[in-house]
């Protein structure tokens, strides 16, 4: 008899599960995101604590999500798209898989630069991408602008990543928007030709090899020397503290910034959900997450940042509106293959 | 044979051959989706890439594929002759250790290498410091760089070599080399002139794997600043944001593999590589002093700087971070690893077999070409299969989706795309090149004349297989599995793409801690990839050696 009986219990016990489910409504979103999940989940559990929304997550590069969103059309179930750079925001809304939102709450958080202008997405944390120098070997009153780094001043001394990397095409890009093609290209075949080493590695290999004696400066975004000082190995400590960071081109536009963000999807079921998470996202509690823990600026005005920013002092960002990031992007990588920067 | 004669027998067959090519196309699809962006209009970023970055791309993934070729085979030739071949201390121990290195990723042990010996790495540090020196003081090889990729990658594919290799040679008569010894013909000349001829078709199915696996590797070059052809398909539409010059630049990529198999295949047309029956004993060059110490240091250091080395390292970061990092959470992580591995080997190992034996039974010349081309997603980056995957799902759904919405007024939603099925077939028809090569070979060495034999008796073409192959077969249907088992244990870009909502493996929990570059935080999960690597690799050792036996050839 027993033998009968459970496939019967299981069975009941399942379509109890089912129907309470669907009963109860439990409300959920579904996240697609960029950013990888260290540096979103704990974001989530405690929006799931304070709202009882449940949150589902696939993290991926951003681009292969959004083919998957496009992909899946109407049914998909993506809620949110979180990246963790303006042009794939613009390049989701070119591929109309985003709905504007209209919230107060966002409106008021997100400064006007920093949000597309028919609210098709909005930042949720600021990501700035200065000079770093060698403290012993490089004097700071030597640098001033991203242009003078083309000067033959630095053959030799410079060390930045690939220009597969998007923190290196959204500079160019934004150069391109300040400068116009020709002296974009100009500067960046000078940049290349001062470069110390072929481009190899992430940022913190940049900011290790300043304090290691290979180059005297890197372009690298802050937060990795943030995440250097803070770590447990000793060793990237150590590197950490022989560099310093310094602010370009404050007399002028400011210094290049980048962001993350979040939009709505265009065929979000789960659309009050979704606001309610991008509007978590930008309250002072989870920004100021993002400034202790992964030391990105916040991107809400009036959120003391953490005591590690501060140290880096304060700085006057480029108020180009991101959305232009993603236009010149393409454009951004044909001028740095051109320029042969690999 | 008459015409009439063939045509009853390909009738005879006719239930299976269906069988095996609509599974061929149907494993086709994402490849045929990527082929199919060929005829699409092109963009005028081909000019673009043709006058700056197209050259460097095609020089640097030759240059790439050339020297992973011939560190692979320096490797793998040499270890499988001297531990086939001799006898000397240690051989044993060495014929399975030498298989170990495969269960790194290549990205995982070329970021492991970075971390010892870049320039701010402990290495070149402790240089440094001893000796007073400054950047320019000293030469230092560069890990960066494209002869760094050679040699990483070459450490954990030449196993390939080794493997397929040592079981051909293991399956060779040993009166071979005992005849040619007796004939005073050294061991050299006996491996080039007699056992390395005889062993071609293990040899080439070892690097075409190689090839294939190097082409579509993204980690370390992406890494290590290389710009490849897979580097630059993913920058096309990453950076420059045009899918389809991706997806064309991936046609290319394919087109030229195809060309090398097709040539390869043409060339060796004429020969025949049936293997007479085998002699019981096994015999082998005896070595002593100081050529078994070479023997040995040959055999060890492959194991040494592609395991031993890498995985120390791995375990000290280990011992570091693991209190942090390992929660509940890697038990989800484990589950959710193994559980896909079992599902894509069980679907590769059936359908492998189903193919294999359907190219051994058709007769029509297009079958064969057929069920290679089910094969080809090995050589295209995991990440543009994930959209060969994805858009026909998509578009299967939706019309799936519509059909029942305008007849039955219902909705079915999606119903393959993000789930498990749709990255389970992502996966097999990424590796499926494995199980095939690998069923292929051994089926290979069953001479026609059984066949043939069987035929006559009246045995149909089901019972021929199940009862003469397919027992004749196992040792390389096990093969087949451990190996699809471990690579799908180690894939990254196709789940990042394709997986269901929540669904981690251990690969992608190392690609987001590595990419970050907390490279110590991601040993642990690399490690777990690495061990969980280890036993398939352990068994498929035995298995060899096993089916050695049933053949009849101790090895």
């Amino acid at each position: 008899m027993k033998i009968r009986i459970l496939p019967g219990v299981q069975l009941t016990l399942g379509v109890c599960l089912c129907l309470s489910g669907a009963l109860l409504g439990a409300a959920e979103v579904n996240v697609y995101s960029a950013r990888k999940e260290n540096l979103i989940k704990p974001l989530l559990l405690r929006f799931e604590e304070q709202t009882d929304i449940r949150v589902n997550l696939i993290t991926g590069k951003a681009d292969a999500l959004l083919q998957r969103i496009v992909s899946e059309g109407d049914h998909s179930p993506a809620d949110v798209l979180i990246t963790t750079d303006a042009g794939r925001l613009y390049r989701a809304q070119q591929s109309q898989v985003l709905q504007p939102v209209d919230s107060q709450i966002l409106k008021e958080s997100v400064p006007r630069q920093y949000r597309d202008p028919n609210g098709y997405w909005y930042a949720l944390s600021l990501r700035v991408r200065p000079i770093m120098y060698a403290a012993d070997r490089i004097r700071p009153e030597e640098l001033s602008t991203y242009e003078a780094l083309g000067e033959p001043l630095w053959k030799q001394k410079i060390c930045v990543r690939s220009s597969n990397n998007i923190y290196n095409q959204s500079l160019v890009a934004s150069l391109l928007a300040h400068l116009g093609q020709e002296d974009t290209l100009r500067w960046t075949e000078r940049l290349v030709g001062n470069f110390a080493r072929p481009p190899q590695g992430g940022d913190r290999d940049q900011i290790r090899a300043v304090a290691a004696g290979q180059c005297g400066l890197a372009i690298a975004n802050s937060y990795y020397l943030g995440k250097m000082l803070t770590s447990k190995d000793p060793a990237q400590r150590q590197a950490a503290e022989k560099v310093k960071v310094f602010w370009p081109n404050q007399e002028g536009r400011g210094v290049h910034v980048n962001i993350s963000g979040g939009a709505v999807a265009k065929y979000s079921k789960n659309r009050t959900s979704a606001i309610k998470l991008l509007e978590f996202l930008a309250s002072d509690d989870a920004q100021q997450w993002y400034a202790e823990t992964n030391f990105e600026y916040p991107v809400k005005p009036g959120i003391r940042p953490s005591k590690m920013l501060e140290s880096w002092g304060k700085f006057k960002a480029d108020s180009l509106n991101l959305h232009r990031l993603g236009e010149l992007n393409a454009n951004a990588v044909m001028i740095m293959d051109r320029a042969r920067w690999k | 044979m008459g015409f009439f004669q063939r045509f009853r027998q390909q009738k005879s067959n006719l239930g299976w051959l269906l069988f095996a090519v609509s599974t061929a196309l149907l494993l086709s699809i994402p490849v045929a989706t990527v082929l199919y962006s060929v005829i699409l209009p092109t963009s005028d970023i081909w000019s673009h890439l043709r006058s700056t970055v197209l050259a460097d791309y095609a020089l640097n993934s030759l240059v790439l594929a050339v020297g992973v070729c011939i560190g692979t085979s320096l490797i793998g030739i040499s270890t499988a002759w001297l531990c086939s071949a001799y006898s000397f201390p240690g051989r044993k121990l060495f014929s399975w250790t030498l298989l170990l290195p495969l269960a790194f990723p290549p990205y995982i042990i070329a970021y492991t290498y970075t971390g010892m010996l870049d320039f701010a790495g402990p290495v070149q540090s402790v240089m440094r410091s001893l000796f007073g020196w400054e950047y320019g003081d000293y030469w230092f090889p560069e890990i960066r760089s494209i002869a760094g990729a050679i040699i990483m990658i070459s450490l954990v594919l030449y196993p390939y070599v080794y493997l397929l290799l040592r079981t051909a040679f293991s399956e060779q008569s040993s009166s071979l080399r005992e005849a040619s010894h007796m004939f005073g013909v050294g061991p050299y000349k006996t491996l080039f002139t007699i056992i390395l001829p005889m062993a071609r078709p293990a040899l080439v199915a070892g690097l075409t794997l190689v090839v294939m696996e190097t082409l579509a590797d993204y980690g370390t070059v992406h890494y290590f600043g290389v710009p490849t052809f897979t580097t630059g398909i993913l920058r096309t539409w990453f950076g420059l944001g045009d899918l389809i010059a991706a997806t064309q630049q991936a046609s290319l990529l394919l087109l030229c593999v195809f060309a090398v198999i097709l040539a390869e295949r043409y060339s060796r047309k004429v020969a025949h590589y049936q293997n007479p029956a085998k002699i019981q004993k096994s015999w082998r060059y005896p070595l002593s002093g100081a050529k078994a110490v070479a023997a040995i240091v040959i055999c060890s250091l492959p194991v040494l700087l592609g395991f031993i080395v890498p995985a120390l390292q791995l375990g000290a970061w280990t011992l570091r971070t693991a209190p942090e990092i390992i929660d509940r959470s890697f038990f989800t992580l484990i589950f959710n690893t193994v559980q896909l591995a079992v599902i894509v080997t069980l679907i590769i190992v059936t359908a492998s077999a189903v193919l294999a034996y359907g190219k051994r039974v058709g007769t029509h010349f297009s079958i064969p070409y057929t069920v290679n081309l089910s094969a080809m997603g090995y050589a295209v980056p995991g990440v543009i299969i994930a959209v060969g995957v994805l858009l026909p799902f998509a578009w299967l759904d939706h019309a799936l989706d519509g059909w029942l919405q305008r007849n039955l007024g219902i909705s079915s939603g999606l119903i393959l795309t993000g789930t498990l099925a749709s990255l389970a077939f992502a996966h097999v028809v990424r590796f499926m090149a494995i199980g095939l090569n690998s069923v292929d070979a051994s089926l290979a060495k069953i001479h026609r004349s059984i066949d043939d034999a069987a035929q006559l008796l009246g045995c149909k073409t089901f019972e021929r297989f199940a009862n003469i192959h397919l027992p004749m077969i196992r040792g390389g249907i096990l093969t087949a599995a451990l190996l699809v088992f471990v690579e799908v244990t180690k894939e990254l870009p196709a789940t990042l793409v394709l997986r269901p909502f929540d669904f981690n493996t251990l690969a992608v929990r190392t690609y987001e801690l590595a990419s970050d570059e907390r490279l110590a935080d991601a040993s642990s999960s690399a490690l777990l990839i690495v061990a969980i690597s280890v036993l398939p690799i352990l068994m498929l050792n035995r298995s060899i050696i096993k089916s050695g036996v049933i053949h009849g050839a101790q090895t």
